[in-house]
């Protein structure tokens, strides 16, 4: 089974990249941009068809290692 | 007093703090590889600067599940005095010895110059040797050292006095909250710091500043001691 993970900055945590990013996309004419937030994205193989097991195990994953839940917020998908 | 200074595969500042334990103090002082599962050797474990294990996924994210960490968690729990630079502050932060968390600088840069701290804190095993409000010139290194917490998180450290270091005046190079250079645990027996003190130990080096840190740490070990111990 295949994990999409997706950590991301919590929503009151400054952003320096998202909001240089925003800046460049000004400069070059995409006024229409509002905000722009940068996160990670992973993909993470199951040696498991259990989808319940996956998701805990996911879940621990995310809390101990692959976010920093000071800073950052994470979601997953499961597939397969 | 004997000292550990922990080596992850990407620390950079080890030998500097080796070093800075010989010549400041003249301790004994070892390095301890991130595979070590005993620490009961040691009062005082320096988790140094680099970019340990590459920085990557984040900043001490890998290093803090390191076999060495569990020893340096027990060695905090016992009261023993360790000191996070940089990296290791980041470490320390990802491994919850201390709160909050390092993230980007706001001006992106890696910012590699003297900073101006004022010392907020003196009463701490880690600043004795400071006066209360001095004004320090301590090297800072760090592209991810933009400390942030919550407001409640924030609110604590200032109520236990766990705020050791700020960058002075208007002199923040990287966007922390409330110019916070450097914080304690509650117990204040683990200090975490992006500036370098280890690289401030010689006015050859720009600064010797950072030597009274080294010496505030021996200070309090004694005291703790018996003032007689020359050990």
């Amino acid at each position: 089974m295949k994990a999409t993970v997706y950590v991301t900055i919590k929503e009151n945590v400054l952003d320096p990249q998202g909001t240089a990013v925003q800046g460049a996309l000004h400069t070059m004419g995409f006024a229409e941009v509002g905000k722009v937030r940068i996160g990670k994205y992973l993909e993470v193989e199951l040696n498991t068809n259990d989808r319940a097991e996956a998701e805990a195990r996911l879940k621990e994953m995310c809390e101990k290692l692959l976010a920093n839940t000071v800073v950052e917020d994470y979601r997953f998908e499961l597939e397969g | 007093m004997k000292f550990a200074v922990i080596v992850f595969p990407g620390s950079n500042c080890d030998i500097d703090c080796y070093k800075a334990v010989e010549d400041t103090i003249g301790q004994p002082v070892d390095y301890v590889w991130h595979t070590a599962t005993d620490l009961s050797a040691y009062d005082a474990i320096l988790v140094p600067g680099g970019f340990s294990y590459g920085d990557y996924l984040r900043c001490g994210a890998i290093a803090r599940f390191a076999n060495v960490m569990s020893e340096v968690k027990k060695a905090a729990e016992q009261g023993k005095f360790i000191l996070g630079i940089c990296n290791g502050f980041q470490i320390l932060t990802e491994a919850g010895l201390l709160p909050g968390a390092l993230i980007r600088n706001t001006g992106l840069k890696f910012r590699c110059h003297q900073t101006q701290l004022e010392v907020v804190n003196n009463g701490t095993a880690f600043t004795n040797q400071y006066s209360q409000g001095e004004i320090i010139n301590i090297p800072i290194a760090h592209g991810e050292g933009n400390y942030f917490c919550d407001d409640a998180t924030l609110a604590e450290l200032k109520a236990n006095n766990q705020i050791l270091f700020r960058y002075a005046g208007d002199t923040n190079p990287n966007g922390s909250v409330e110019n916070i250079a450097g914080i304690s645990n509650v117990g204040g027996n683990v200090v975490g710091m992006m500036p370098h003190p280890e690289r401030a130990i010689d006015q050859l080096l720009g600064s010797e500043d950072g030597k009274r840190m080294f010496t505030s740490i021996l200070n309090a070990w004694r005291e703790q001691n018996g003032a007689a111990v020359n050990s």
